[in-house]
């Protein structure tokens, strides 16, 4: 197996923790002056590309781990919180704050391809979704795209020969696949479990290489395909009712047509 | 708190600690608080990505980050609701090392710094004792120079954090009697010693107290305790400089913590008057609630102002030397008074807000509230704070 060079596409997202709310125009959530995160899926591909080769589990070893995103000037902060983690240098693909610089997944997976190209990357990991839109579309697109095997909601990445053994979590259990390189992994929550970075690595960070570039660099324009028509909050949840003892609570799901 | 004007490093320390500090939820502080244990595995985790060596220079391992850094470090975890306890695990380790690592031998960094850092060993600072107090010019132990060149220390310190769980300890003596020396501010040495309970001649006793009872604080005895000549810190009778330059940074910290400590409440008791419903409308629609709270609020947001300006003129005063100690002093004692009294303010008004609850343990108020009182008397009291501005600022005669 040749030496990875791994690309881990990462976003910025309003942070998990946050309740996001819609804004006045029903355009969308609200975002400025909301605190915001890696998308936690993300983090996880960071972790698993670095414990591939703090492990040594890549028989040609790791030659490169490369973190890029393509979102407003802050996005930057994400991309040294991956470097703090392990990623050896990134990559910011500026775009505009707020809705015109919003990307759609197509347009993130023909960007990716191009990054791909240009940086040699022989396997691309990244989240199976981003949590701010949950589309989870950008890596099966980027393996299209590329021609490349893809393995989805992995939870389980094995090295065995030449070829990578990823453990896929699927209704009702999980499906082994097994392809040879290159190509694309998305990560599921049960991959591993994301390190903290560590204040010298934080340091560190500050001086690894962040190159940026622009869509157009990479030879992509922004289409949009679809045009967001309204966000609503979802309706409020009706309040429960309360039951006496078992009994009651049986009659009641009867009367509900429930039983 | 208002997070604009604060740098990206700040920030940086601000998320990161508060991702470690998030592993250790109320419930375990409030354990620790009753048990009067140790919180080791914080100690730990907070060692073990790096963080006991944010002000420690980068050719001994740290980070080399300031005291802005390390001050917002400290707030964020008085205010993860860990309180002083988690505050005290660490802080030593944070500023007790600025003289060692400043002045220190190339053997005693060597030896010392990299374990302080990693976790393995931690410190404790030992300048207070039971008949000095603030006067620590007066202070008796005595470390009697033998004739191999090593040290007989003999004395008593008090009010020693940590000292049960400590390795090291930075150590204040005097080396040359009162008598004998031009001015009192000489004859004093700083020691980097072992705490070897094997070793006759050290003895150490718990003191029970009101707050951050997961944090031992003690009474020290030393009698006729041998500690080699390697021990020493910079220049003999020269130990009182050293350390008064580390006090400047201690203030910054101590303040950094009381303000943590007040935003916790202050955050809590907002909470709990907006869910808190009582004549069918929440409390917090009540002015007598809100805004004893809203003047709390401003109280910590000026705090906070005063304390990274301290902090920021004692960062800058190691590059810029046109920046006079006394104007940092001045800054540090400000920032420490301002701090103390906002979080106390804040911590009261927090079980006030709670009213019956607030005097619950699982509220956690009543636990900041005790310990918000470390800051307003620790490392020095408000009255003497009010004597130096009085003298250094206002000119007055001096009253002691």
């Amino acid at each position: 197996m040749s030496a990875l060079r791994i690309l881990v596409p990462v976003k910025r997202v309003i942070d998990y923790a946050v309740k996001p709310r819609v804004n006045k125009a029903q355009t969308g959530v609200e975002t400025a002056g909301v605190k915001h995160s890696m998308n936690p899926f993300d983090e996880l591909s960071i972790e698993e590309s670095v414990r591939i080769r703090e492990k040594k589990r890549a028989p040609g070893g790791v030659e490169d781990i490369c973190a890029i995103s393509a979102g407003p000037a802050k996005s930057v902060d994400i991309l040294r919180t991956a470097m703090a983690m392990g990623a050896d240098r990134a990559i910011h693909v500026e775009t505009a704050d707020g809705d015109e610089g919003a990307l759609e997944p197509l347009t993130v997976a023909k960007m990716l391809r191009a990054v791909v190209d240009k940086e040699k990357s022989n396997l691309v990991i990244l989240g199976k979704q981003s949590i701010d839109d949950d589309a989870a579309q950008t890596g099966q697109m980027l393996a299209g795209l590329l021609g490349w095997p893809q393995a989805t909601q992995a939870s389980r990445v094995e090295f065995k020969g030449d070829s990578i053994e990823v453990t896929k979590e699927v209704d009702g259990g999980v499906e082994t696949v097994r392809a040879k390189l290159p190509m694309v992994i998305t990560t599921d929550l049960r991959l591993n479990e994301p390190r903290y970075a560590s204040l010298p690595n934080i340091m560190k960070a500050k001086k690894k290489p962040l190159v940026k570039m622009s869509l157009s660099d990479l030879g992509v324009a922004n289409e949009r395909k679809l045009k967001i028509i309204k966000v609503t909050e979802p309706a409020p949840r009706q309040g429960g009712g309360k039951v006496e003892d078992v009994d009651g609570m049986i009659s009641k799901l009867k009367e509900l047509g429930a039983l | 708190m208002e997070m604009t004007g604060f740098t990206e490093n700040q920030l940086t320390v601000r998320e990161a600690v508060g991702a470690v500090c998030s592993r250790f939820p109320n419930t375990y502080w409030q354990e620790r608080d009753q048990t009067e244990q140790d919180p080791k595995d914080f100690h730990a985790a907070m060692a073990k990505d790096g963080w006991l060596g944010i002000a420690l220079p980068v050719r001994l391992g740290g980070s080399g980050l300031g005291i802005s850094e390390a001050t917002m470090m400290m707030q964020t975890i008085t205010e993860s609701g860990a309180g002083m306890a988690g505050a005290q695990a660490i802080h030593a380790n944070v500023y007790a090392t600025q003289p060692l690592a400043k002045l220190g031998t190339q053997e005693q960094l060597e030896s010392t710094i990299p374990n302080i850092i990693s976790g393995r060993w931690r410190t404790c600072f030992g300048v207070t004792e039971p008949n000095t107090g603030l006067d620590t010019l007066r202070l008796r132990t005595v470390a009697k120079k033998q004739d191999d060149g090593s040290y007989s220390v003999t004395g008593q310190k008090i009010w020693i954090t940590c000292a049960q769980v400590a390795r090291k300890m930075i150590l204040l003596a005097r080396t040359t009697p009162l008598e004998e020396v031009k001015k009192p501010s000489e004859g004093l040495s700083l020691f980097c010693i072992d705490l070897d309970r094997d070793v006759p001649g050290l003895d150490m006793r718990k003191i029970k107290k009101m707050g951050g009872r997961a944090i031992d604080a003690n009474e020290v005895f030393f009698d006729n305790y041998k500690i080699p000549a390697n021990t020493l810190v910079g220049n003999e009778n020269q130990g009182f400089k050293i350390i008064i330059h580390g006090m400047n940074a201690e203030r910054c910290l101590l303040a950094g913590e009381a303000l943590g400590l007040g935003y916790a409440a202050l955050k809590r008791a907002s909470e709990y008057a907006r869910d808190r419903v009582v004549f069918q409308r929440p409390i917090g629609m009540n002015q007598g609630i809100a805004h004893p709270l809203a003047d709390a609020y401003m109280k910590l947001e000026a705090a906070k102002l005063a304390t990274y300006h301290a902090a920021r003129l004692y960062d800058e005063s190691q590059e810029d030397k046109s920046i006079r100690q006394d104007t940092i002093g001045v800054a540090a004692n400000s920032a420490k008074y301002l701090a103390g009294e906002a979080a106390f303010t804040a911590c009261e008004r927090a079980v006030m807000t709670h009213g019956g609850m607030g005097y619950a343990m699982e509220y956690d108020v009543e636990r900041w509230l005790r310990d918000c009182l470390v800051p307003r008397i620790a490392p020095v009291s408000r009255e003497m704070i009010m004597n130096y501005i009085s003298e250094k600022v206002l000119q007055l005669p001096r009253s002691y």
